[in-house]
């Protein structure tokens, strides 16, 4: 789960990570009144959204007046923001951060992440902060430095200080960089975060260290024992068919093809997308019904890839184990039925029980095209999204 | 032989009263040689209980030292599944197969340092997996039986319901499996494919094997990287999400793009390179694997 960069910085604050101060604005005028109640003579405009890239999609200003203030306000507050993360339609905004301004004199990085490959939380650390990072380890992996943390004892004082003067924090500052790392992994561990991101880290003239920026996404497995940050869950941020569907408990992704997929278990839910692909046709969704998809669960996936204006035609695409393909044809029988099925319907059935299956789906009278198997029922289904059938 | 388990496999079933537990323990013991491999369930405070005959302890302890039992399977629900399986590896059972889906990673970083540093020999599989089949000896997890039967292909693979499909298509051309092995779908886990890779190219019955794996994470390109080197079996590979939209979460908790790593591209072109024939057609690993038998 993601949040935003206030609520992140909320969190943070609450570890002793020094962050400027800051407040989130609704409307315009509260932005107004942000900045006056912040004082000083700078302040920055940020858009709330979840999606990064956000200072070079314009949304993110300098204001140097309580006019500008209004200015950037008015002007980012409802903008549809084009970053590099949200897709072609931009993502709109709602929320705004009014910031105090900073004398910034240097940039950093740091993050932490969960490491596959040590099986630890990692702290990275780089001196080239506000880059992408992705692209300072694509170019120049050398600067960044990696220390993987002891569940157990937390970060030592010897690789925080380690790290932070490798990233070039002055001596003088090394003791508050090793503070604020500390804070860093404490509230990564005590959330159950799978990613924490502080870009920039930045360098003032006074020698202070401060989180400028903050991104925190959460475990969703871990969120039963972290009501407080279920709370912070902004709907408005995800996919509102992506939403609807983990209400039924549905793993669904909106993609952007015309075939909807309806399948049991991730990799074969991926592996029907990836052949529908080889085929020459392109997937409207990833769709995991999961072990135990009943008839409701199935007329609600049916429901939900329906919505998408772009859709041509539906593959269903079932290796029964132990969900058997009789009870998973009745309910495609059902939902086509409910939703009065206006595109082309192959369904594909594996497994047990597969031939009752079978002959529920041809009594039913319904146009439902019969895929032999996975190959066969790909090809049919671009074939039936083309209108070829 | 086969790998990981056989006929002679004694196994519980931590989480054995729960509706789960009890669906895939029954048919479990139905299979094969189920009715002598399961030998004990766990379930604290209903301990003297039985389920199918069979008797129900309160630790994991207790259960080992009644009946021998040398594997344990786990259902018990994400909250508590951590703590499932560390009962296990403090009773030093030989293997502990976790099925339970959605265990906080924080959790299972915690676990996997404590197995390290004391140094367990416990070997875990999963969690978020569909078990391990030696078919017609012994199947533990949720797969169904019925659809494999005993013959020389090893499969190792991060989903379910792929692995299924896999071995579907080598029984369309007639081939049975050593053993099949479900690694299961989360970034923090037990066993990889390297480990099982490994197993395989020991195991006499194994004369080939069929690798799947997906996006996220670089587990199959270091297991190309020692097939390459040490493998004396051929390999062929699938890797779904060849589609898949970078920074998604594709129902795994391990099928993740991040930063750009973690593709279906790299990994099938370090397979490659490492002289493991792939397909980007999820409908042809059989027809691959026959392709490459001698």
């Amino acid at each position: 789960m993601k949040i935003h960069e206030y609520q992140a910085k909320e969190l943070l604050r609450k570890y002793g990570v020094p962050t400027p101060r800051g407040i989130p604005c609704f409307s315009v005028d509260e932005a107004v009144s942000a900045a006056a109640n912040l004082g000083g003579s700078v302040w920055v405009v940020k858009a709330q959204i979840h999606a990064g890239g956000r200072g070079k999609g314009g949304g993110v200003k300098v204001a140097k007046s309580p006019a500008e203030v209004k200015t950037y306000a008015s002007s980012i507050l409802g903008m549809q923001l084009k970053t590099h993360q949200t897709g072609p339609e931009g993502q709109k905004v709602r929320r705004l951060l009014i910031e105090e301004g900073a004398d910034i004199k240097k940039e950093l990085y740091v993050g932490m992440v969960i490491d596959r490959g040590t099986q630890r939380v990692v702290l990275m650390a780089s001196s080239e902060g506000g880059m992408d990072i992705e692209e300072v380890a694509e170019h120049t992996p050398e600067k960044i430095h990696k220390v993987a943390i002891d569940p157990v004892k937390g970060l030592s004082d010897a690789d925080a200080d380690e790290v932070a003067r490798k990233i070039g924090v002055p001596a003088a500052s090394i003791p508050q960089a090793r503070a604020l790392l500390q804070a860093l992994y404490k509230a990564f561990d005590e959330n159950d975060a799978s990613l924490a991101e502080i870009n920039p880290l930045i360098l003032t003239g006074d020698g202070k260290v401060i989180a400028l920026d903050a991104k925190i996404d959460f475990d969703g497995n871990a969120l039963f024992r972290h009501p407080d940050l279920v709370a912070l869950r902004d709907l408005d941020e995800e996919d509102p068919a992506e939403v609807e569907a983990s209400k039924h408990d549905l793993n669904y992704i909106q993609l952007d093809g015309n075939i909807g997929c309806l399948v049991n278990g991730a990799g074969l839910a991926m592996a029907s997308m990836d052949i529908i692909k080889l085929y020459g046709g392109s997937p409207a969704n990833f769709l995991d019904v999961g072990g135990s998809a009943t008839a409701e669960k199935v007329t609600e996936a049916f429901k939900i890839m329906l919505r998408n204006p772009e859709l041509r035609a539906i593959l269903v695409n079932i290796f029964g184990g132990i969900m058997k393909c009789d009870v998973i044809a009745q309910g495609v029988v059902a939902a086509a039925r409910e939703v009065s099925l206006s595109v082309p319907l192959v369904v594909r059935l594996e497994g047990t029980n597969v031939d009752l299956g079978k002959k529920i789906l041809a009594e039913s009278g319904l146009p439902i095209i019969s895929g032999n198997n996975m190959a066969d029922a790909a090809q049919k289904v671009v074939a039936a999204a083309k209108g070829k059938n | 032989m086969s790998i990981l388990i056989n006929k002679n496999s004694r196994v519980m079933t931590q989480g054995i009263t729960g509706k789960t537990g009890m669906f895939h323990t029954k048919t479990g013991k139905e299979y094969a040689n189920g009715k002598n491999c399961y030998v004990a369930g766990v379930t604290p405070k209903k301990g003297g209980q039985s389920y199918e005959g069979i008797p129900i302890f309160n630790s994991v302890r207790e259960a080992k030292d009644a009946t021998g039992a040398n594997v344990s399977v786990i259902y018990v629900p994400p909250p508590f599944a951590a703590a499932a399986i560390e009962e296990a590896v403090d009773a030093q059972l030989e293997l502990v197969i976790c099925i339970t889906e959605g265990i906080p990673v924080r959790d299972m970083v915690r676990l996997k340092y404590k197995m390290e540093q004391n140094k367990s020999k416990t070997l875990l599989i999963g969690p978020n997996c569909p078990g391990v089949i030696t078919p017609e000896e012994i199947k533990i997890g949720i797969m169904p039986g019925h659809i494999h039967k005993k013959g020389p292909i090893g499969v190792v693979s991060r989903s379910g319901t792929l692995t299924y499909e896999a071995v579907g298509q080598l029984m369309e051309i007639g081939l049975g499996q050593s053993s099949c092995v479900g690694i299961g779908g989360d970034p923090v886990n037990g066993l990889k494919h390297i480990d099982v890779m490994k197993m395989f190219n020991d195991d006499p019955q194994t004369e080939a094997v069929i690798m799947v794996g997906e996006i996220g994470g670089s587990n199959e390109e270091e297991c190309a990287r020692w097939i390459k080197a040490n493998m004396k079996k051929p390999v062929v590979g699938f890797i779904a999400g060849v589609t898949a939209p970078p920074g998604k979460r594709m129902g795994h908790a391990g099928a993740i793009i991040s930063g750009g790593k973690g593709t279906a591209e790299e990994k099938l072109s370090v397979m490659e390179e490492c002289g493991i024939k792939t397909t980007k057609n999820p409908a042809e690993m059989g027809k691959l694997l026959k392709s490459v038998l001698k």
